[in-house]
C-alpha cells in the first residue's frame, strides 16, 4: 500500500539546521501553547529561536522566562494542568535543579515535553555532553528517549506529544540530545508540512482531570499509606501500557511520512547476521556505524543498535535481538560511581534484561566520552575489538573499561 | 499579548451580612481549632467566587486541609511544591490566556490564586513570586503567615518573630534565644522590587472585620500579578488556647508589631495607622503566647525598641527601613 508520504507532499522545505533549531521547527509545527525558558548551555538555543519565532509572529504561544530551572519546571507543569500543551528544556546541572518539578510532573500524569541538550554535570564546569542528566529521570515515571539526529530530533517533539498525550500513557516527555554533537551541528533537515503534523498530532486533551472552573476537581492530595501504592501502581500501569502505545504511534508516524523507523525502540545497523554489537545512545551512532563498517570489510560481524528509548525500556525487543549475540558492548557516556562493577548505568539495565535468557551474550562496558570528549571511529574500533576478544573467550579483569582516559 | 477580559465586578462588603453565604471552601479539612490560617483559605475562597482556580504550596494549608476524598475545596484546586507557589500561579494563568486565545476555551475572567505559607512563600519561593510579579498575567498569590513551618512539627522561618520558641530554636541553658533573626518584611521587599505589580497588601484574617475578603477582592479586581501576606495566629505553634486566635491577631496589629497596610500603584495606605491610633505595648501581645515564656525583659525592651523604630524612623513605617537625611559616602 502506498503511503500517504507518496502520494501527497508531508514535507514543506527542506532547511539546514543545528539540533536546537529542529527542535524548535517541532516545537512551533506542534502548536506549543505555553513555553518557559530559563538559560543554560547547551540547550539554550532551542529557546532562543522559538522566541524568535513568536516575535516574528511564526507562531503563537506564551513565552515566559523564568526567574529559575525549578519555577521554569513548575510553570511547564501547571501549564500543563489547565489543559495547555506545554514546553521546556534544560541542560546539566539546570535540569537538577529543577528536578523536584520533574518527579512531580510524573506523579501528577501530565504529559508535558521537555528538551534536555545532554551536559556533563558541575564540578568542574564543562558545556560537553554526558548522559547523567537525563538519565537521572529513569526511576521517576518519564518517557525518555535519544535522538541520533536532528531530524529525529524534530521528529519526536511530535511524537513525544503524540505518546505522552495519549490518555492511555499521560506521562511527561524528555526528548535528550547530545549536547554539541547534535544541538549545535547542522545537517539537512525535511520539515513536514503544518497539514501533515495536524493529522498526525491531534490537540492536547486532559480530559476529566483538566484544572477548570467547570470542572472543579482537587489534584495531588495528601494521600500518605492509605492510597499512595494503589496511585504507584497507576504510574506503573501507564508505562506498561506506554510499551503499546509507542509502536502504534511509530506506525502511524510510518504511514504518513514514510517509512522512517523500522524498530520504534533501537535502530539496528547491520546486526542481522551480527556476532558481537556495541550499544549505545545518541549521536555516537555515527562514528560506530563507520567502525562497524571498517570491522564488516575485515570480514568481522559486527554491528550497532542505537538505542533509542531508555524508558520505558525495550526488554523484550532487546532481549530477542541481543540474545543472538555473542558479544555485546555498552557504551555508557554517563558513569555509576560504585554501581555494580563500576559499571556505567545503561549496562546495568541491559545485563538485568539479558539475565532471564539460557544462552546469554558476554556483556563488556565501557565509559567514554564524559563531558564531551570526542568519541572517535578509532574509540569504536578499539571497543568492538575488545568485545570480539571477550566474546572469544579472552578473560578480563573488569567489566568496565575507560575509552580515551590519559593515564 | 495580554488578553482584555471582562472583570468580575465585586463590590466592597460593607458588613459581615453582606458577605456571600456559599462557601467555596468547607468541610473535609482537619485544621486546628482556632486555625486562623484556615480563616484565610475560607476568606479568600468566599471572595473570589466559583470561576476561581487555586493551587496550594506544600505545608500546613496542604497538609491539613486536602486528605484524598475528604478535600474541603469546592472550586479546582492543585496541590504544588513548596517554592512553586509564583511559578504554579504563571504556569496555570499561561495557560489559561493561551486557550483562551486560541479559542478551545471559552473567554472568561478566572481567577488564579496560589496559597503559600509562611516556608514557601517567603523562604523557599521567594523567587518565583518576585517572577510572578514580574509578569502580566492576573494571578494573586496569598502567603500566609503562621511564623512556622507548621506542619512538620512548627520549626523556625525566616518569618518567625525574634526570641520565639520553636522546634528548631528552643531555649536551653546556654542560649536563651535561638531564633536571633528579625521577622522578613515579605510584602513591603517585593512591593518595593516590584514597581508595575499594582496591589501588594497584609492583612489579618479576623481585624479588622472583612477587611482581608476586601483585599482580595481589590487583589483579584486591579488586573495583573498580586501579593497579599496575611498574619495567622496559630494555637498549636505560638502555644495559646484556640479561643484567643482573633484576639491575638488583633494585638498583633494594636502592638503595630504587625504593621497591616495596602501599596496600590506605589501608594501606602495604612490598614490600621498605628501612628494615629496608638499602640499597645508589645508586651501585651507577647505575653499571651507560650512560645515567648522564655523572654526576659531585656528581650521585650528589644523587640520592643525595634517595633518603636519601624513606626517612628522609618521613613515608610512598616514598609521601607530606611532613614531620611542620612548622607550618601562618597
Amino acid at each position: 500500500m502506498a503511503t500517504v508520504a507518496e502520494t501527497t507532499n508531508v514535507w514543506a522545505n527542506e532547511l539546514l539546521l543545528n539540533g536546537c533549531q529542529a527542535v524548535a521547527q517541532g516545537v512551533k509545527l506542534a502548536n506549543v501553547d505555553v513555553i518557559a525558558a530559563y538559560p543554560i548551555r547547551p540547550y539554550t538555543e532551542v529557546m532562543d529561536q522559538l522566541s524568535k519565532l513568536i516575535a516574528d509572529g511564526e507562531f503563537d504561544s506564551e513565552y515566559i522566562v523564568a526567574d529559575s530551572e525549578h519555577s521554569q519546571f513548575e510553570i511547564v507543569k501547571h501549564a500543563s494542568s489547565v489543559g495547555a500543551r506545554a514546553f521546556g528544556g534544560s541542560s546539566g546541572t539546570g535540569w537538577m535543579y529543577g528536578f523536584e518539578a520533574l518527579v512531580v510532573a510524573a506523579t501528577d500524569r501530565l504529559p508535558p515535553l521537555f528538551v534536555v541538550g545532554n551536559r556533563a554535570l558541575d564540578d568542574p564546569g564543562a558545556f560537553g555532553v554526558e548522559h547523567n542528566d537525563a538519565l537521572a529521570l529513569r526511576d521517576m515515571g518519564w518517557l525518555l528517549c535519544w535522538a541520533s539526529t536532528a531530524q529525529e530530533a524534530l521528529e519526536h517533539v511530535l511524537i513525544g506529544y503524540r505518546i505522552a498525550e495519549d490518555n492511555r500513557v499521560l506521562m511527561p516527555m524528555a526528548l535528550a540530545m547530545d549536547g554539541a554533537f547534535l544541538t549545535h551541528s547542522q545537517h539537512m533537515i525535511k520539515v513536514p508540512t503544518q497539514e501533515a503534523v495536524n493529522t498526525f498530532l491531534p490537540p492536547f486533551n486532559l480530559g476529566k482531570r483538566v484544572l477548570h472552573p467547570d470542572n472543579p476537581v482537587s489534584i495531588a492530595p495528601q494521600v500518605n499509606e492509605d492510597w499512595v501504592m494503589e496511585l504507584r501502581r497507576q504510574n506503573w500501569e501507564a508505562a506498561r501500557r506506554a510499551r503499546t502505545v509507542i509502536p502504534e504511534v511509530y506506525k502511524s508516524f510510518n504511514d504518513l511520512f514514510g517509512p522512517r523507523y523500522a524498530n520504534p525502540f533501537f535502530d539496528e545497523f547491520m546486526c542481522e547476521d551480527a556476532e558481537v554489537v556495541l550499544v549505545g545512545l545518541g549521536a555516537v551512532a555515527m562514528p560506530a556505524r563507520t567502525a562497524v563498517r571498517r570491522l564488516r570489510e575485515q570480514g568481522k560481524k559486527a554491528g550497532y543498535v542505537n538505542l533509542r528509548w531508555f524508558r520505558p525500556f525495550p526488554t523484550e525487543q532487546l532481549r530477542a535481538t541481543l540474545g543472538r549475540m555473542k558479544g555485546v558492548g555498552i557504551i555508557d557516556r554517563n558513569f555509576a560511581m560504585g554501581s555494580p562493577d563500576n559499571g556505567g548505568i545503561v549496562v546495568q539495565d541491559i545485563r538485568s534484561c539479558l539475565y532471564p535468557l539460557t544462552k546469554r551474550p558476554v556483556v563488556t562496558d565501557f565509559i567514554g566520552g564524559l563531558g564531551g570528549r570526542d568519541m572517535s571511529i578509532a574509540d569504536c574500533v578499539r571497543m568492538f575489538e575488545i568485545t570480539f576478544d571477550a566474546a572469544a573467550g579472552q578473560q578480563r579483569d573488569e567489566l568496565v573499561t575507560w575509552i580515551g582516559l590519559r593515564e | 499579548m495580554a488578553t482584555q477580559l471582562p472583570v468580575i465586578d465585586y463590590e466592597k462588603i460593607k458588613k459581615v451580612h453582606d458577605a456571600p453565604l456559599e462557601e467555596f471552601y468547607t468541610s473535609g479539612h482537619r485544621t486546628c481549632q482556632g486555625c486562623e490560617s484556615a480563616m484565610v483559605m475560607r476568606d479568600f475562597a468566599k471572595a473570589a467566587g466559583p470561576r476561581t482556580v487555586v493551587t496550594g504550596a506544600t505545608g500546613c494549608m496542604y497538609v491539613a486541609n486536602t486528605s484524598y476524598l475528604t478535600t474541603p475545596w469546592i472550586v479546582p484546586w492543585m496541590h504544588t511544591q513548596l517554592g512553586a507557589g509564583g511559578s504554579s500561579a504563571v504556569g496555570m494563568a499561561a495557560g489559561l490566556r493561551a486557550l483562551m486565545r486560541k479559542g478551545r476555551i471559552p473567554k472568561e475572567k478566572i481567577n488564579v490564586i496560589n496559597f503559600s505559607g509562611d516556608l514557601g512563600a517567603g523562604d523557599m519561593g521567594i523567587g518565583g513570586i518576585s517572577g510572578a510579579l514580574q509578569t502580566d498575567y492576573d494571578l494573586l498569590v496569598i502567603m500566609y503567615d503562621n511564623e512556622s513551618a507548621a506542619n512538620t512539627d512548627i520549626q523556625a522561618t525566616g518569618s518567625t518573630t525574634y526570641g520565639a520558641q520553636t522546634t528548631f530554636t528552643p531555649p536551653g541553658s546556654k542560649h536563651r534565644i535561638m531564633q536571633r533573626r528579625w521577622k522578613k518584611n515579605v510584602a513591603a521587599m517585593l512591593a518595593v522590587g516590584h514597581p508595575t505589580c499594582r496591589y501588594v497588601a497584609t492583612a489579618s484574617a479576623t481585624f479588622p472585620a472583612l477587611d482581608f475578603m476586601n483585599k482580595t477582592r481589590k487583589a483579584l479586581s486591579i488586573g495583573g500579578p498580586t501579593f497579599i501576606h496575611t498574619f495567622d495566629p496559630c494555637p498549636k505553634g505560638w502555644d495559646f488556647h484556640p479561643r484567643y486566635a482573633h484576639e491575638l491577631g488583633e494585638l498583633g496589629v494594636k502592638s503595630g508589631i504587625f504593621p497591616l497596610y495596602e501599596i496600590i500603584d506605589g501608594q501606602v495606605v495604612y490598614t490600621y495607622d498605628a501612628r494615629q491610633k496608638g499602640r499597645i505595648p508589645v508586651r501585651e501581645y507577647l505575653e499571651k503566647q507560650g512560645r515567648f515564656a522564655h523572654l526576659i525583659d531585656e528581650d521585650v525592651d528589644y523587640i520592643q525598641s525595634m517595633v518603636d523604630t519601624m513606626w517612628n524612623e522609618w521613613d515608610i513605617p512598616g514598609v521601607a527601613p530606611f532613614k531620611a537625611g542620612l548622607s550618601v559616602a562618597g
